[in-house]
Formats: structure tokens, C-alpha cells, sequence
């Protein structure tokens, strides 16, 4: 299976338009551009720019053919091409590895290549065939991905604002008014639980994919609880965010898979889920154990599980066993309302 | 070890707001610090003073105090 690409990152002249902003007396968009840009968002693939140009012409230039809604931090100066690629994936959060790059001009994708050569460079001549790239075409399309862009867009104010806050990052998470509702997974939420499980890198503890079929089997298993948590805070949805699968072995609760979705890093939704976690293993009395699978990228997830109260209790290779041990009582943060569904 | 504290501090004042603070006050009994905060600290105290946390440092107890932080840096630059 190809990798997925989360992001389309676009050139402007003679990429999404024929000519050249700055020196042609008009521009047109390129026939049948807007479709493909229009498509690649209903599969919930975000898009953003990177071009050469003076910021306010290129952006007053979208505007006037009615796209720019469509595009995500814009990188539009005169920078090297690879800086706007670092810039986009940083502001987004996602790994440069989901990102493609469509450009004209082959010494820029050539440049980007050279920094990101896991970057997925694609020549504008070959526009009209995206939609049928297979690493642009989802599995599935969820409610989730179809409202993806618009989430990413509130998430844009939602920094502003925080940037702009003066006090402490709790008191600013205080403000949003946060609701998490964690429940337990139902038949019509397993496309976007499949979805959650590959998608996640950042956030996740083991990194365990599992066929649409074991996914099914875990709703029903005796053996298995399997959680999904959804949020919303005064900005709006979040969606969908958070996934919980812990598995009963005698006396012990383990936890298999514990992720999120980076779009609430810092929001302490891991922690309030694992507050949660451990309430159930108390509420049963089992001794509460989680796997970790050690990535590059998952070190956050790491250091989380560590001062919620869990420590190292077997290791092997990269793959750890960690094990709750705390007498502390754990409570929900008071920023967060977390709502239990049945 | 005083300017690591120093900074240590200002960190604490700027994010915390804690103003008034003995070096070996426990941070997380007086509810001042939880695991959103703890992931901000270690984040700035690895940018801050470069230095990457062994695995097994990683644990409430070595992050307890202004004090105890400061032995855990200079514990980690030192290996």
C-alpha cells in the first residue's frame, strides 16, 4: 500500500494558474483545476501554497478566482521553496513524509527533494491525473475527513487567540470550554476508528493497526474495551479524536492502543483518558499494564504515560511494558467537562 | 547551577505564574504540575540547556523541585 498524503502543497504561476503574476498582464486558472482542488478537499486531503510572489497580489489573485478558502497557512514570499514545506508541515503538525508538492518548475521540486526527499513532487503538467493517484485517494472518507479543513481553519484562530493570551496555558484551555466525550466504539464509528489507527504517528503508543474485521471483533470480544473520545470546545468540533483499546487477561488490563489526533496535542486529553483508563482498572480491580512501541515520533505519548504514574516493567528491544503504580488519586483536569457514554 | 535554577525559575513564573518558590518545593503536591506541564517542561529544558533525558530519568520524582530538575540536567550533561 502506497503511503497516504495528507496535505497537497501547490505552486502558483503555471501551476493552479497559466502564467506569471508579476509579469503577465492576466492570468487564467488552468482548465479544470478548481475540480481537482475541490475533490482532494472532499477526501479530506488539506491543501496549502508555496509560491514566489508578493504576498497580497497572489492572495488577492484567489481570492478573485474563488479558491482561497481552500488553502492552509500559504507560504507566499521569497523563499526557498523547501523553508515553505518545513513551514506548512510545522503549522499543521504532520509529518513531511504525508506531504506532496506539485510545481512546474523541476529545479524547485528538485530543491525540495534535496531537503525532504520523502516529499512526493509531482509535475504540474500532470495535474488532471491527481484525483487518480492512489496515495491521494483515502480509503475511506469519513464524516471526519470530509469537515478536515474546517477544523484545521478553526484551529488557525483557536492558536491566535492563544498566542495573543497572557496567563498560563491552563487558564487559556480553561477559556475554550472543552467537552471530551469518551464512548464505546459503535459499528458506524469503525471507518474513522480504521482511519484514526493509520493516520496517527505523534500520539500514538504502539503504533498497531489492526484489519477492518479485528477492529469489529473488538466492539463485541468480552475480552476487549474499546473506547473512542470525541471533542469540542467553543471554537467548534474536533471530531473524533482519541482511541482507547484495552484488553482483560486474568487479573490485568493492558493497554494495546492509546492515540490521538496531533490536531489536540497540549490539550490534555491524554491524560484525561488515561484517568479514565485507570478508574476502570480500579473500578474491576486488575493491575493496569500498557504497551509502548518506541518510535521517533512517539516520544510525547512516552513521557506522558511516565507522570501519569506509570513506570518501566519489562523491555524488550523498543517495545516496553510499562506498569501503573501510584497511589496518587488521579482526577480529570478542571479545564476539561468529560462526559461518559455508555 | 545558579543560572540553571534562574532560568528554571523564570520558566516557572512565565508559564505558572509562581512567583514565590523555595528550591525544593514539590511542584506536584502543591498541584502546580501536571502532565501537559510536565511535557512543556522537559520540552524546554531540552531546548534550553541541549540535552536529551535518558528514558529512564524520565520520572516524576526527578522533576519534583527547581532543586531536583537541576540535578537531573546536570545528571544528563554529564553522561
Amino acid at each position: 500500500m502506497s503511503k497516504k498524503i495528507k496535505c497537497v502543497v501547490w505552486d502558483l504561476d503555471n501551476t493552479i494558474w497559466e502564467g506569471i503574476l508579476s509579469e503577465d498582464k492576466e492570468v487564467r486558472l488552468k482548465p479544470g483545476i478548481e475540480n481537482v482542488i475541490k475533490t482532494l478537499d472532499e477526501r479530506g486531503i488539506l491543501q496549502s501554497v508555496a509560491s514566489k510572489n508578493d504576498y497580497n497580489n497572489a492572495i488577492n489573485k484567489l481570492e478573485e478566482f474563488g479558491i482561497s478558502e481552500y488553502f492552509l497557512y500559504p507560504q507566499i514570499s521569497w523563499n526557498p521553496k523547501a523553508d515553505s514545506i518545513k513551514s506548512i508541515a510545522e503549522a499543521i503538525n504532520i509529518g513531511t513524509d504525508t506531504l506532496a508538492f506539485v510545481d512546474d518548475q523541476i529545479t524547485e521540486r528538485e530543491e525540495v527533494s534535496f531537503s525532504y526527499p520523502e516529499v512526493l513532487t509531482i509535475d504540474a503538467l500532470r495535474y488532471m491525473e491527481i484525483c487518480d493517484m492512489d496515495e491521494l485517494t483515502p480509503n475511506y472518507i469519513t464524516e471526519d475527513s470530509k469537515k478536515r479543513r474546517l477544523m484545521y481553519k478553526s484551529d488557525m484562530v483557536r492558536k491566535n487567540e492563544e498566542s495573543e493570551f497572557r496567563g498560563s496555558s491552563e487558564e487559556f484551555l480553561a477559556t475554550l470550554d472543552m467537552h471530551l466525550t469518551i464512548s464505546n466504539v459503535k459499528p458506524e464509528d469503525l471507518k474513522r476508528v480504521e482511519e484514526l489507527t493509520i493516520r496517527t504517528h505523534q500520539l500514538n503508543s504502539t503504533g498497531y493497526t489492526y484489519s477492518f474485521e479485528e477492529l469489529e471483533g473488538f466492539i463485541s470480544s468480552e475480552k476487549h474495551i474499546f473506547l473512542i473520545a470525541e471533542l469540542k470546545d467553543r471554537f467548534g468540533e474536533y471530531g473524533k479524536i482519541g482511541l482507547v483499546l484495552l484488553e482483560k487477561e486474568d487479573d490485568k488490563l493492558s493497554i494495546k492502543l492509546l492515540l490521538m489526533s496531533c490536531r489536540v496535542m497540549t490539550k490534555g486529553i491524554g491524560s484525561a483518558m488515561l484517568v479514565h483508563i485507570i478508574n476502570i482498572a480500579k473500578a474491576q480491580n486488575r493491575g493496569l499494564f500498557a504497551e509502548f512501541l518506541q518510535t521517533d515520533r512517539n516520544r510525547v505519548m512516552y513521557i506522558t504515560y511516565k507522570f501519569m504514574g506509570f513506570d518501566e516493567f519489562h523491555e524488550e528491544g523498543d517495545k516496553l511494558l510499562l506498569k501503573y503504580e501510584s497511589e496518587i488519586k488521579r482526577e480529570f483536569p478542571t479545564y476539561l467537562n468529560v462526559k461518559l457514554d455508555d | 547551577m545558579e543560572e540553571y535554577k534562574e532560568k528554571i525559575r523564570e520558566f516557572l513564573k512565565k508559564n505558572k505564574k509562581i512567583d514565590i518558590l523555595e528550591d525544593d518545593d514539590n511542584l506536584f503536591a502543591k498541584g502546580y504540575v501536571n502532565s501537559i506541564f510536565a511535557l512543556q517542561l522537559i520540552n524546554f529544558l531540552e531546548k534550553t540547556f541541549k540535552i536529551k533525558f535518558n528514558n529512564k530519568d524520565i520520572v516524576e520524582s526527578n522533576f519534583v523541585s527547581v532543586n531536583k530538575i537541576t540535578e537531573t540536567i546536570i545528571k544528563t550533561m554529564n553522561k
